[in-house]
């Protein structure tokens, strides 16, 4: 990712500046004392993000902002906490960083962006978020990436334009379809029952003549899905 | 009177010396012209524009691990934007305290 810092104050930038050289894959382009010379660089050059002063002199954070067409990606550092609310209203903020920046925060904050940056380019909210991670899917819930251990998903439920994970304790409303998610989960495990439902073959509990009971959910079997579902049972 | 240390910037560094120097002595030729900027805004009552400079020196206060200093300069700027420079005297020590520290890094 490449990425710009604008900062008045030297020291902010050096320290954000060092955290991006320990950080895989974060190139500095580009450092700005004042948000008018950022502004004419980005009229030229693309970038992905950017790490975002609030305070400075004659041009806040949030004026900057409003001046981009197109913003990228972008982490505030500030020293002020009472600007996170207005941070929230725009789409591009990530994150919001107290000064001082910890090493630690910033991981968390990058890892943020990195998730944001790939749900883009997949153009949906359902991804395996590292290759590492097999066995756990992570979904887009409010602009967080949250992490569903595959294994206790009990059910996926179609309904409209999003679709309802549940596990025994939980359950996430993601904007995502059947079909994405069916591509994300391993076939052994999980069967489509009904056009609106896929299940965990592990969470039945009993099978009736057109339903599944999993949890305390009664799931439909549709006629055309009742015969795959019942050459994956292991059947007496 | 609490002490700064370099702690923060030790943890940041992850033992890169190199780094260290570099931020103390962007902290070492930031520092003083902040405090002249501070101290020629209050000469001249000017609140606002002593508000917005202690904003920029407040985070070399808690950089160098003055916790109870940084929570004054805090309410000091506040207190700044209304007139009132109750926490003067205190936050200008911190300033002096902080002027005798960086003078033992050459």
């Amino acid at each position: 990712m490449n990425c710009i810092i604008i900062d008045d104050e030297q020291t902010a930038r050096a320290i954000i500046s060092q955290l991006c050289s320990d950080t895989n894959d974060l190139n500095v382009v580009e450092e700005f004392s004042n948000a008018l010379q950022a502004i004419k660089y980005l009229n030229q050059h693309e970038i992905d993000l950017i790490f975002l002063d609030i305070h400075m002199p004659d041009f806040t954070g949030f004026d900057f902002i409003e001046t981009l067409k197109k913003p990228p990606k972008i982490i505030l550092t500030t020293s002020d906490d009472h600007f996170a609310i207005q941070a929230f209203e725009y789409e591009c903020i990530v994150d919001y960083l107290l000064k001082p920046v910890t090493p630690e925060r910033f991981k968390k904050a990058i890892h943020k962006v990195a998730g944001e940056i790939n749900i883009l380019n997949n153009k949906d909210g359902v991804q395996n978020f590292d290759s590492n991670s097999a066995h756990d899917l992570y979904v887009n819930i409010d602009r967080r990436l949250i992490k569903i251990d595959i294994q206790k998903i009990c059910l996926v439920e179609a309904k409209g334009d999003y679709i309802n994970i549940k596990t025994e304790t939980d359950s996430f409303r993601v904007h995502s379809s059947l079909k994405k998610i069916k591509e994300k989960l391993p076939e052994q495990l999980f069967v489509k029952v009904h056009r609106s439902f896929i299940i965990n073959i592990e969470k039945i509990i009993d099978i009736e003549d057109n339903s599944v009971l999993i949890n305390k959910d009664v799931i439909p079997v549709s006629r055309s899905n009742r015969s795959d579902l019942m050459k994956r049972l292991n059947l007496l | 009177m609490e002490q700064p240390n370099i702690s923060y910037i030790q943890n940041m560094s992850g033992g890169d010396k190199n780094f260290e120097k570099k931020l103390i002595g962007i902290i070492k030729s930031e520092f003083p012209i902040e405090m002249q900027v501070y101290f020629n805004s209050m000469k001249i009552k000017n609140f606002d524009d002593a508000s917005e400079i202690v904003h920029k020196i407040k985070h070399k206060i808690s950089i160098l691990g003055l916790d109870e200093s940084y929570k004054n300069a805090i309410a000091f700027e506040h207190g700044l934007r209304e007139g009132d420079i109750a926490l003067q005297v205190k936050f200008e020590t911190t300033l002096m305290i902080i002027t005798d520290y960086l003078k033992n890094f050459e």
